[in-house]
């Protein structure tokens, strides 16, 4: 069973939609014990880093999800959101700190070209590290949905699998071994989406 | 670098054979409504067709119904893996939860960010600026003025659009969807050069709409107007437009957006 992180924020139903599509037994948890019973963990996210960790923090959400994901090693999806907030610490309206998975600062877009909008929202080409199986039967440069105003700034390149080109490469995708999370949104980004959630469905972190 | 995108518009009202459902309708200069259909069916061919994103917009003037309005979005989202902007009628914050977590994605709010402009803060700050689009209608008004229009494009305001979308911008919205009342519905072509003067004038997307008729008039939002989207309603609902042909065209036309093999 899948189990999506419900903290009370957002639009988990999309995301719930496309596993429930791909005929997964999937649930939505709202408290953290409903997580024991999940073979594979989705942290969504929508909103601002502030809220979303607090809610984590007030639901209790927190030791339970370091229970599951770092010592129990359940392989875990982080979306938007879900995975900004897995980095030590946001700027995002201040200074915030996070789950502290991946050594990694959340940082605001700074492209070089004044035309370039932030939020960045729409469909990027995505480049990705050859033969990740999250990107099993993704073409190099695939468009993917993405909606951000800020994005993780992993402080060791080994994390990053993917990026997408923003007059400086952006983190897309980030790894680090049973954890998989990107800023693109796979429940939003038709044919390929549904893809990357299937591989998550398949991957197997253990025989990496 | 995102893709330039291009967004079918649907626009829905309560059904005059069945108070408890929405339908797809088209509009002509904000007024001469026709009801054509069903709004799921249609976004799923939107979908097939490779739209970029769906905008979804109660324009009914007395039925506000969020929860009506939530359930067409419901069954949207269960089956249709794309980006959805839902408006019409959201006054509160409670409208913005009750809509995403029915799958939408961004919310779409005009009148009432008009009349209390502190909203687009405060549903800024809770929800994240991407998730929160103001939508501007705008016509000439008898002295050939540009004004921003509330109510349904029912209410002249004496804001030029201009104006309001830097007030927008600085009050924490995401993105801005600009509408032309007077070319709505009309295929006459889009308003570049108002486009052009705002997405000039802000750092976040700019979301062009009203008048397209023809492919050119797509390349021209995005190439004259520089919007970072184009939204269409009459041209994809009404007519039996190829959506995959239109995409060529515009990709021809030197366009930087999706294309499907």
């Amino acid at each position: 069973m899948i189990g999506i992180v419900d903290y009370g924020m957002g639009n988990l139903l999309s995301v719930y939609s496309a596993f429930d599509y791909l005929g997964i037994d999937v649930t939505i948890c709202k408290t953290p014990d409903e997580l024991e019973q999940a073979d594979r963990i989705v942290i969504p996210g929508v909103g601002a880093f502030k809220d979303c960790i607090g809610k984590l923090h007030s639901e209790n959400f927190v030791s339970k999800l370091n229970e599951e994901v770092l010592v129990k090693k359940k392989p875990t999806l982080g979306i938007c959101l879900g995975m900004q907030v897995m980095a030590k610490r946001s700027f995002e309206g201040g200074v915030h700190e996070g789950l502290g998975w991946f050594d990694a600062d959340v940082i605001k877009l700074h492209p070089n070209d004044p035309a370039l909008r932030i939020p960045n929202i729409g469909w990027n080409e995505i480049s990705h590290r050859e033969g990740f199986p999250l990107f099993k039967g993704i073409p190099q440069q695939a468009d993917l949905y993405l909606v951000h105003s800020y994005y993780v700034k992993c402080n060791d390149p080994q994390n990053v699998v993917a990026t997408y080109d923003y007059t400086y490469p952006v983190t897309a995708a980030i790894t680090k071994g049973n954890i998989f999370a990107t800023q693109f949104h796979p429940e939003k980004s038709q044919d390929f989406g549904l893809r990357i959630l299937e591989n998550f469905l398949n991957w197997n972190p253990a025989n990496v | 670098m995102s893709k330039k995108r291009l967004i079918p518009k649907l626009q829905l009202k309560t059904s005059s054979f069945d108070k408890n459902r929405m339908v797809l309708v088209i509009t002509k200069q904000f007024d001469k409504v026709i009801e054509i259909g069903d709004a799921v069916s249609q976004a799923k061919i939107y979908q097939d067709q490779g739209a970029d994103e769906l905008i979804f917009i109660n324009i009914d003037r007395q039925d506000k119904d969020i929860e009506k309005l939530s359930r067409i979005i419901r069954k949207v989202s269960e089956e249709i893996f794309m980006p959805i902007t839902v408006g019409g009628g959201v006054t509160t914050e409670e409208d913005f939860r009750v809509l995403l977590s029915n799958g939408a994605d961004k919310i779409s709010v005009n009148t009432h960010a008009f009349r209390h402009p502190e909203f687009i803060t405060e549903t800024s700050e809770k929800y994240g600026a991407q998730c929160v689009v103001i939508s501007i209608d705008y016509k000439k008004n008898a002295a050939g003025s540009y004004v921003v229009c509330i109510d349904n494009g029912q209410a002249e305001t004496d804001m030029h659009p201009l104006d309001w979308a830097i007030e927008c911008e600085k009050r924490g919205a995401g993105e801005l969807l600009l509408s032309s009342i007077d070319r709505d519905g009309t295929n006459e072509g889009l308003d570049t050069d108002l486009t052009r003067q705002i997405a000039e004038a802000v750092s976040i997307p700019v979301i062009t709409s009203g008048g397209c008729g023809l492919a050119k008039h797509f390349s021209d939002g995005y190439q004259v107007g520089m919007a970072d989207a184009v939204a269409a309603g009459t041209f994809f609902a009404h007519r039996d437009q190829n959506f995959m042909q239109t995409r060529s065209q515009i990709r021809n036309a030197g366009v930087n957006i999706r294309l499907f093999t």
